[in-house]
């Protein structure tokens, strides 16, 4: 029999704003414990929320890039459990009225297209955190308590791990385009909720699903439904049922396990919140909305396809972070040569952000420095390969290209009078090359300029040095 | 309707209290009475009527976003039962 | 007369005549509940010292200027619901007995600027759930008119520091008429003004959807000068009107010539005391004496009112109170094996009974397979309510109906019965349930002596109106100022 794997997924994304959801709290991750807190978020007695107004313009934002419609009317509702990171027992989010509703992400898996739906979106505060679990006791740290969060609730139209990757990539990718969120995932600004049944193929209902939590990265996220996906087609196969549940992945291990939880049955008793009010948007809003979102992936790369003639394999792999693309734009903004600035971005900045264990987003290298960088190449004052050693450079240092080039004398040898002396001085002990050039042995030429090559540490510039090599040897014919 | 003992114990457990046996009984009593007296509530035919949340036509209150000084590690501590190392202190979670 | 028995006005025409200092005025009112504190029980706890220590430093201070406010230099009681920074705040409950708030309620900050005294921290029922401030952790307050009976609730504290002289005025706070009800039981004035108008920052919630903070003062005019002084927008609050400030003593004295006055016979059917009916038909009569017109008006659903404030406010009373769970502050049991019994412990141990059972009701009424039938009802005839008196105030200005049912019951009659208690809320919850103003004031006394209250019920933001019938009545009545037997003899 062949079975059907189904997923759907809930993605919580931190949204970037400066202060929480509901108090002036910072959202600054990596603070001491308990230092972003004020009488709000750690839910002390008679305390009230006041919604932010950033977090219903970046979730409104991410519902348009991910095509959602906004409703004109959502509300907050209390969702009402007993945890320590949750000060006042509640989180507050929304349950029957979301922010947005209905969207849908084109994904691209082995070049076969497809869209993923989105159900809905909607804003909620994110918990604290739990520190130092011992059997001495455990430690609670507000500090996250009330950063504003939106959660992506999609329809269960992934099949594969490699779809729910990519689906998962290019959501990150969409949000972080638009600004909303940094989504660094070792941050926990982005994690992923998978459900996940099988089912037979081509039947037409679902499996009962299991629910694995939290997951940080896409790595973990592949290898989580990888695992759980085989699982379950193992306990069917020896015809087990399928028991739902929330089920723990643990990361080191690569297995999921039951969280076999002595809570009763989730009764959340949702309710609307009574200290906040309605959230009204009217078609004005939204299409202002619209218009401050910036231009997403999809319509980037198809612009730089027509705009800088790139072939489409160079647009996607520029375009596929923000990053990246912005970096790209500004350097061509300087100089304009996309499809160089392309190559030096796609293939020598990657090895040295790896060697340096940096992101791009964290690349020491500067438009203004890789431009400068090409011009110098382009005029000749240093060669391709030198070029190379220089990015490398400008990446430990952070010194100009300029600057290194002149410390370090890497210039290329055009001075003729100079470049004379040493030429003269290897044609003279090369005989060997002057008979093969009698001999008609062309090649003997390209000999004698790699050997002009070594002698000037690869500074001599190759055209000038050919045409003196040619003048000296003829000399001696 | 009057109120089962499981149903007590269900809603005590949602709400983290605890009753004795003799407590439960009372509850059992006392709330049935209120919810009996709730239920003439149902004598109204309310299907085409809108719950009203907010009494006011209050809408689109919001904060700008900025950051505004809160409460020092001590003062957010000041009054907590136990704590250890800046944090609120709880008997493990995981157990 | 001494100082004690003036009203807010009086006291303070007196400091801006410089006829006495604020330290004479607040030494009074330490005086008088030095004298009958101990057999009142109003407040949880005094801050004379300081409020001596603000009267000195301000009596220097108008040495050089004069005053400027009505409400500087006179010496008030909170709730104990209300926060106030570094003061201890309890609700009157175990569960905050140490809890010192680092943070002020708008209110308080409100009248701090105006330059008011804080004298202290008036008793009430834990988490203002009650209706005879019995269900107070600490201790039981008394009736100024009769020590034998209840003061009413939940803000019985405020209603008897101001009956018994040892406030010039209070605030409290009305769930489904914990200002209206004592200020009926003790024969002084309480407003529960429209919600939203003044905010509630920093006031312990109850039910967020129908808590509204207002004033216990001793005549019509210091609850016009204390509104002006605590009503208008709070950013802090989302709930809060943003509406321009108004001077409510402004027309306070126009009189009721030509003002439609309605009356409503759902508010006085079964159980509603002779006595105090009485008293109604004799202040229908006097207001016809001086020139308003009574109609009559009808309702269609109030009598489902009370269920649907009891399934209303413990719900979100149930979700409100979840938060005091022994971690970050207060009461925490000390014995306990394990997180999830720790907030067992903690909350049984916590809490008394009557809260405990709200929480049980609003836990129920929000449960998995109840919310339809219980909660989203109740929200539901809220607006039938609500829209009852829409149509009831197109066709009058003010209503008019008794605050309670009864006069002040014993200590200890009603506490055995929840339901019964929860009866004596009858014609004031339905106006939390619509957010209008209501007041209350004294309208005679009944056989035993004892206060009789009137409600004066207005639409949306027509607390000037309301309080402009109330001074009508008040005046012409002579119902004014009235002393309770304790404060005599003291």
């Amino acid at each position: 029999m062949e079975y059907e794997i189904v997923i759907g997924m809930e993605i919580h994304v931190e949204l970037q704003t400066k202060s929480k959801i509901f108090c002036s709290c910072p959202t600054e991750f990596g603070q001491d414990e308990n230092t972003h807190v004020c009488p709000i978020c750690l839910g002390m007695p008679g305390v009230l929320p006041v919604l932010n107004e950033k977090v219903v313009e970046y979730a409104t934002m991410a519902g348009l890039a991910l095509n959602c419609e906004i409703a004109h009317f959502s509300k907050m509702d209390r969702k009402n459990y007993f945890y320590p990171d949750l000060p006042k027992a509640y989180q507050t989010s929304q349950f029957d009225l979301p922010i947005c509703t209905g969207g849908l992400v084109e994904i691209e898996v082995d070049g076969v297209k497809k869209d993923i739906g989105i159900t809905r979106i909607h804003i909620e505060e994110d918990a604290g955190k739990l520190l130092h679990e011992s059997a001495d006791g455990s430690l609670v740290d507000v500090n996250r308590c009330g950063v504003p969060l939106i959660e992506i609730v999609t329809e269960p139209d992934m099949r594969s791990a490699e779809e729910a990757r990519v689906f998962a990539e290019k959501v990150r990718n969409i949000l972080e385009y638009t600004g909303v969120s940094d989504c660094k995932m070792q941050e926990g600004s982005m994690r992923f909720d998978v459900n996940l049944s099988i089912m037979e193929k081509g039947a037409k209902e679902y499996g009962t699903r299991t629910e694995m939590k939290n997951l940080n990265s896409f790595r973990s996220l592949v290898r989580a439904v990888a695992y759980e996906s085989k699982r379950q087609i193992i306990e069917l196969k020896k015809g087990h049922r399928i028991i739902q549940e929330t089920r723990k992945w643990d990361d080191t291990k690569g297995v999921s396990s039951s969280l076999r939880s002595k809570e009763e049955a989730h009764d959340y008793r949702y309710f609307p919140e009574p200290d906040l009010v309605p959230i009204v948007l009217d078609e004005a809003y939204i299409e202002a909305m619209k218009k401050a979102l910036p231009e997403l992936p999809e319509a980037k790369k198809t612009r730089y396809i027509e705009e800088y003639q790139l072939p489409e394999y160079d647009a996607g792999v520029l375009t596929a972070s923000g990053v990246t693309a912005r970096f790209f734009e500004e350097t061509v903004a300087l100089y304009n040569e996309p499809k160089q600035i392309s190559n030096w971005l796609m293939v020598e900045v990657p090895p040295l952000l790896k060697e340096l264990e940096l992101s791009m987003e964290e690349i020491p290298l500067k438009p203004t420095q890789l431009a400068e960088l090409l011009e110098l190449v382009k005029d000749g004052t240093i060669s391709g390969s030198i070029g190379k050693k220089v990015l490398s450079d400008v990446f430990k240092t952070g010194q100009n290209p300029k600057v290194i080039v002149e410390k370090e004398g890497l210039a290329q040898m055009s001075d003729t009078g100079e470049l004379e002396g040493i030429i003269e001085e290897i044609v003279k002990n090369q005989p060997k090359s002057i008979e093969d050039i009698k001999a008609g042995n062309e090649k003997a030429y390209g000999f004698l300029t790699g050997q002009v090559m070594k002698a000037t540490k690869g500074q001599a510039n190759p055209q000038v040095a050919n045409e003196i090599i040619r003048k000296v040897v003829a000399k001696y014919l | 309707m009057s109120l089962t003992r499981e149903d007590v114990s269900y809603v005590a457990d949602l709400a983290r209290l605890e009753f004795s046996d003799a407590e439960v009984l009372s509850l059992a009593e006392d709330l049935g009475a209120v919810l009996d007296y709730a239920e003439t509530l149902n004598k109204l035919d309310t299907s085409a009527v809108k719950p009203t949340e907010h009494v006011l036509p209050v809408q689109n209150v919001f904060r700008e976003d900025e950051i505004k000084p809160g409460l020092s590690n001590e003062e957010a501590l000041s009054n907590a039962p136990d704590s250890e190392a800046g944090c609120f202190k709880v008997p493990p979670v995981l157990e | 007369m001494a100082l004690t028995k003036k009203t807010l006005h009086e006291i303070s025409d007196l400091l801006n005549k410089k006829e006495v200092t604020v330290q004479e005025v607040t030494q009074s009112v330490i005086d008088q509940i030095d004298a009958v504190e101990n057999k009142t029980q109003a407040y949880l706890k005094l801050e004379t010292e300081q409020a001596l220590e603000t009267a000195r430093t301000l009596d220097e201070t108008l040495k050089s200027r004069d005053r400027k406010n009505v409400l500087e230099g006179i010496p008030y009681g909170l709730k104990d619901n209300m926060c106030t920074k570094g003061i201890l705040t309890t609700c009157a409950s175990k569960m905050l007995y140490n809890f010192i708030p680092p943070y002020d309620a708008h209110v308080y900050e409100r009248l701090m600027v105006d330059g008011g005294i804080l004298l202290g921290k008036t008793n009430m029922d834990e988490f203002a759930m009650g209706s005879s401030t019995e269900n107070s952790a600490y201790q039981v307050t008394k009736n100024p008119w009769d020590l034998s009976k209840v003061p009413g609730g939940s803000s019985g504290g405020s209603a008897v520091a101001v009956a018994a002289d040892m406030a010039y005025f209070s605030l409290g706070s009305d769930t489904g008429g914990s200002i209206r009800q004592p200020a009926s039981f003790c024969g002084v004035v309480g407003l529960k003004p429209t919600y939203g108008l003044v905010s509630r920052y920093g006031l312990v919630a109850f039910a967020s959807s129908l808590d509204q903070i207002g004033p216990f003062t001793k005549d019509v005019e210091d609850c016009a000068l204390v509104l002006n002084a605590i009503a208008g927008h709070d950013k802090k609050d989302s709930t809060s009107l943003n509406i321009d400030k108004k001077d409510y003593t402004v027309g306070l004295k126009d009189g009721v010539k030509g003002m439609k006055i309605g009356v409503a016979k759902a508010f006085f059917g079964q159980g509603l005391l002779p006595e105090v009916r009485q008293k109604l038909e004799e202040a229908i009569a006097l207001y016809k004496e001086m020139g308003a017109e009574i109609v009559d008006v009808s309702f269609e659903y109030l009598d489902y009112a009370l269920s649907a404030y009891y399934m209303i406010s413990s719900a979100e009373a149930s979700s409100n109170l979840a938060r005091y769970d022994g971690i970050r502050y207060g009461f925490r049991a000390e014995e306990f094996d394990g997180l999830v019994d720790l907030y067992r412990k903690t909350r049984s141990q916590g809490f008394g009974s009557e809260v405990k059972r709200r929480i049980m009701l609003g836990t129920y009424a929000l449960s998995s397979g109840y919310y339809d039938a219980y909660y989203k009802k109740a929200m539901q005839v809220r607006t039938l309510i609500k829209t009852d008196f829409d149509e009831v105030f197109k066709n009058c200005d003010v209503l008019l109906t008794p605050t309670s049912p009864t006069t002040a019951f014993g200590i200890g009659e009603k506490t055995s019965n929840p339901l019964e208690m929860y009866l004596s809320d009858i014609y004031t919850v339905p106006v939390n349930i619509a957010g209008i103003p209501g007041i209350s004031i004294p309208c005679g006394l009944d056989q035993q002596g004892l206060p009789i209250g009137m409600q004066l019920l207005g639409s949306v933001l027509s607390e000037e109106k309301l309080l402009q019938a109330a001074w009508a009545f008040e005046n012409e009545s002579g119902y004014k100022n009235m002393k309770a037997p304790l404060g005599e003899e003291a």
